[in-house]
């Protein structure tokens, strides 16, 4: 039946990211050896994505290396004059109390890795068991949970972050929960939607009916064949983190100062932005950067998993 | 259209795609021709090219990819000639096409009738109001009963069977010299098959349409039409009048494909032709279908075997025909 | 159809009540008393006392939560911390301008993605397809306060084009209110063109490869007619759901580039309320904005419900 799109064919993708479910995964070849190395092949043969992996690399290396790397102290005031533009001495100028930026930038990629990848691993832990329970068990549990779920992705993932900080105060740990708790509903979602296909296949009614323990089967069966698509959803959901924590930062409600963090930071800038637009410019591409390398990266294995997919 | 001159006569129709492994000669040569009022079949398995072939002649093929050579002449012009104006007012009015999925074929967000008055209202010159009448009309020609209400309708609330009556409907609502049915029963129930393939015939005789049926039934076939072009691997390898075809089968694939009907009076077993058809980027050397072969010589491997007379209207493609 | 709308307008209902008792759950969660906190500066043990029992505070939690949703229902959030004003009226207040700048984005998003990823299907894999796709990534990956601090920088600073801050209601004054939206719709328009530009070329490939398209052809609809009748009327549809799926983001977005604008929305008075712990305000303006997000997930719902023939006519 030819049907107007949206409906039925393809597992629902409320948020368009395309992440191919568990069957396509399979499809696309998922023996340990060999296939990581097929996998790094056709990941290879996208440049976009390799560009985004390496820019990656890039800031994670960065961050890590942080103190070898920035040319000053990030929070002292003062090694420069106040408000100067780039220059050799300072690569991206200084800021009203005369720090120097790039030193601060370098930094800052540590709050933002910190928080994108911590706050989204937890998401995941929490949102794929509740996933996996839910699917997997069904009936009261699984609408109860769902409904909770549904409560949750009802807010706009920024808006949740605030009244969270509302509730907790400042600080980078209330940071990572409160953009936790907006990412794990969709992990939940989208882990319970391909647990339902899993379940009805064979070999889970195969180790069921040999007598395998219902832990063990959700554990053992059903979540290796549900982890490549929920791992492509960690990677494409990081850029969100990141853009998350910016955001706050951006509103005052980050980590204090003098912590840099480059949403605070382009927010000191904006007073400036006519006498000194670099402050407020510069930590800006860095931001950019790291959500675009992160998207293309995220696409990319998106497209490694399921190359019929989108393009 | 009128005369003994053929309404369609296709010379030597190539369709090739370019690919990696260079270009894939999907409808080699293929040469045929068909008369006014005249049924005729285009039997062969998946993949054999048949659709290629009727898309090619109605230029539905985007070129590139594909490549198309050879010549389609029709009312005077090659069609092949024509840019894609000239043959967007030949297509729905001289010629039309009816396809496999009958409800895929509709636009699911327009209602019915308002798809066949578009067609029409492309090709004939007669106000909107009086072609909504037709629309009402053609639909009850085609067995839709309470045409006018359901002219309001939207494809989904009409069955498969349904839906194709009014793809016939709106194939010959311009009135055609040729209509092409790319597999039009394939996705029905068999209950439903002959009511939509009897509605073909009577339109046919009706309205002195010429149909080019494409199908991988050959029983459809034996129904239907008055002559067959067997087909395979993109080429045609025999060609003959119906009764003929499953009397004295000259092709040893034809003939294969016939004794692999299940037969009332046969010993209960069917039979079967091995292997499978070659897909297009692995095609063999010479005759096409010399691996798979009962009869083949090693000359088959070498030559490629042309479509040459047996006698009037029959044609084979076998360095051994003749031999029964 | 009707049964299609009972049944999302009790989903629905059993959304907005998940959402009520979350949020109900984190205010209830801040530390320190309420009761002092809404007291403030005007203490006295009697008045504690009284404002305890009014508000349910020596009662179940249930309880509470059942005064609070009725008063919410009937329009009663509370008082503001802070000047005693309504809540109710501060949201409102600070909602419209929200509102309107999500829907001049969205017109903005519209008007750039539909052009652009008609065009980037039609000539697909070719320079235009990569290069506008490409922009779409871009402008998708930026994120909206920065764009909007950098769009200021060249469009007010440098070229004085137009206003860095400042809101009007278009209703009010129409060339005003539409000149100091123009950057701050561009701002947050251009993030949603990104995603929707991507999805209607997509969307449009795939209808174009459909059966009913070779049909059509096949009748003799010229190319045109094709593409913009047949394909899409159909390819739009998802865009649509699109649209709605996207409101919560796009509101979220407005929160932030309100901040960049000075524009006195929700976000200016969330992120204020907030920092001067103003928790009822915080409470209201939270509750209304999802509320919002909710109540237009349905209405678009509905609306792809009745622009799909499938559903609307059962």
């Amino acid at each position: 039946m030819a049907q107007p799109l949206g409906v039925g064919d393809r597992a629902f993708d409320p948020e368009g990211l395309g992440v191919p479910g568990p069957a396509a995964v399979a499809a696309a070849g998922s023996g340990a050896r060999g296939g990581v190395r097929r996998w790094w092949r056709r990941f290879a043969r996208n440049p976009g994505a390799v560009f985004g992996l390496a820019v990656f690399l890039g800031i994670v290396a960065m961050a890590v290396l942080a103190p070898v790397l920035a040319p000053h102290d990030p929070i002292a005031q003062g090694v420069g004059k106040p408000l100067e533009r780039p220059s050799a001495a300072h690569w991206a100028g200084t800021d009203s109390f005369g720090r120097d930026i790039m030193s601060r930038i370098i930094y800052g990629a540590r709050v933002a890795l910190v928080v994108g990848l911590v706050a989204v691993l937890l998401a995941m832990v929490i949102g794929v068991t509740l996933g996996l329970i839910s699917g997997y068990y069904g009936g009261i549990v699984d609408t109860v949970i769902m409904r909770i779920m549904d409560g949750l992705f009802a807010f706009p993932i920024i808006i949740l972050a605030i009244a969270m900080m509302a509730v907790m105060g400042f600080g980078v740990r209330n940071v990572i929960i409160a953009v936790a708790v907006g990412f794990i509903a969709p992990f939940a979602r989208v882990t319970r939607g391909d647990v339902l296909a899993v379940k009805e296949e064979p070999y889970i009614e195969a180790a069921r009916l040999a007598g395998v323990g219902s832990v063990a089967i959700i554990f053992q069966h059903v979540l290796p064949n549900v982890l490549a698509p929920i791992i492509v959803q960690g990677a494409l959901r990081v850029s969100g983190a990141i853009i998350t924590e910016s955001g706050l930062s951006f509103l005052g409600l980050g980590p204090p100062p003098p912590t840099p963090a480059w949403g605070r930071m382009i927010a000191e800038g904006q007073t400036f932005i006519v006498m000194a637009p670099h402050i407020a410019t510069i930590p800006g591409i860095a931001l950019m950067l790291a959500i675009v390398a992160l998207n293309l990266l995220g696409d990319g294995l998106r497209d490694t998993l399921d190359p019929r997919m989108r393009r | 259209m009128s005369g003994p001159a053929p309404g369609l006569e296709v010379k030597n129709l190539t369709v090739e795609f370019s690919s990696e492994d260079g270009p894939l000669r999907a409808v080699d040569e293929v040469s045929f021709h068909i008369q006014r009022g005249e049924i005729v079949g285009l039997v062969g398995e998946s993949g054999a090219g048949k659709s290629l072939t009727s898309e090619a002649i109605m230029g539905l093929i985007r070129r590139p990819p594909g490549r198309i050579d050879g010549e389609v002449w029709f009312g005077g012009r090659d069609l092949l000639s024509l840019a894609e104006p000239e043959l967007a007012r030949i297509r729905g009015k001289d010629i039309a096409m009816i396809f496999q999925n009958p409800s895929a074929s509709l636009n699911p967000v327009f209602r019915v009738g308002d798809q066949m008055l578009e067609a029409m209202a492309l090709h004939l010159p007669e106000p909107r109001a009086t072609l909504r009448e037709r629309v009402v009309e053609n639909l009850a020609r085609v067995g839709i009963s309470s045409p006018r209400a359901r002219a309001h309708d939207y494809p989904h609330q009409f069955s498969g069977g349904m839906a194709q009556r009014v793809m016939i409907g709106m194939g010959v609502s311009c009135v055609p010299s040729l209509l092409i049915a790319d597999e039009p029963t394939t996705a029905l129930d068999v209950t439903i098959q002959a009511q939509v393939l009897a509605l073909i015939r009577r339109l046919a005789r009706e309205l002195g349409v010429a149909v080019l049926l494409v199908s991988h039934d050959l029983g459809i076939i034996s129904q239907m039409c008055h002559r067959v072009l067997v087909m395979y691997a993109g080429r045609v390898v025999e060609e003959a009048s119906v009764a003929t075809i499953f009397r004295a089968p000259a092709h040893p694939y034809t003939r294969g494909l016939i004794e692999c009907l299940p037969r009332l009076d046969g010993n209960g077993r069917l039979g079967a032709i091995a292997g499978m058809m070659p897909g297009l980027r692995a095609l063999p050397t010479g005759c096409r279908f010399h691996p798979r072969c009962p009869i083949a010589e090693p000359r088959c491997a070498d030559e490629s075997p042309v479509l040459r007379p047996l006698a009037t209207g029959r044609a084979v493609a076998c360095h051994l025909a003749g031999v029964s | 159809m009707v049964r299609f709308f009972l049944s999302r307008l009790g989903q629905t209902l059993a959304v907005l009540f998940t959402v009520s008792v979350i949020i109900f759950a984190l205010m209830r969660m801040i530390p320190g008393d309420p009761v002092l906190m809404r007291l403030g500066d005007d203490f006295t043990q009697a008045a504690y006392d009284r404002l305890r029992g009014e508000l349910g505070f020596d009662r179940s939690i249930v309880t509470q939560y059942l005064i609070w949703i009725r008063a919410v229902l009937s329009g009663d959030l509370g008082d503001s911390f802070l000047n005693h004003e309504r809540v109710s009226k501060l949201v409102l207040d600070a909602f419209v301008p929200t509102l309107t700048l999500v829907v001049a984005s969205v017109i903005v998003g519209l008007l750039i993605a539909v052009p652009s990823g008609i065009i980037a299907a039609m000539r697909k894999d070719s320079a235009w397809d990569y290069g506008s796709m490409g922009f779409a990534i871009f402008v998708y990956s930026m994120p909206a306060f920065w764009k909007g601090i950098v769009l200021i920088w060249i469009f007010s600073v440098y070229l004085g084009w137009f206003p860095a801050m400042g809101y009007v209601h278009p209703w009010t004054d129409l060339s005003q209110g539409l000149w100091r939206l123009v950057l701050p719709a561009v701002t947050l328009g251009t993030f949603f063109s990104g995603l929707v530009a991507r999805i209607i070329r997509s969307s449009l490939l795939e209808v174009l490869d459909q059966d009913y398209v070779k049909a059509a052809r096949a009748r003799g609809v010229r190319q045109a007619a094709l593409v913009y009748k047949h394909a899409l009327a159909n390819a739009l549809i998802p865009v649509v759901t699109v649209i709605g799926l996207q409101f919560g983001t796009l509101l979220g977005g407005a929160v932030l580039t309100e901040t960049v604008f000075a524009i006195p929305g929700m976000g200016r008075l969330s992120v204020s309320a907030i920092l001067n712990r103003d928790y009822s305000v915080v409470q209201g303006a939270i509750l209304v904005g999802v509320f919002a997000v909710v109540v237009v997930n349905l209405l678009v719902d509905l609306l792809y419900a009745f622009l799909n023939p499938r559903i609307r006519v059962a």
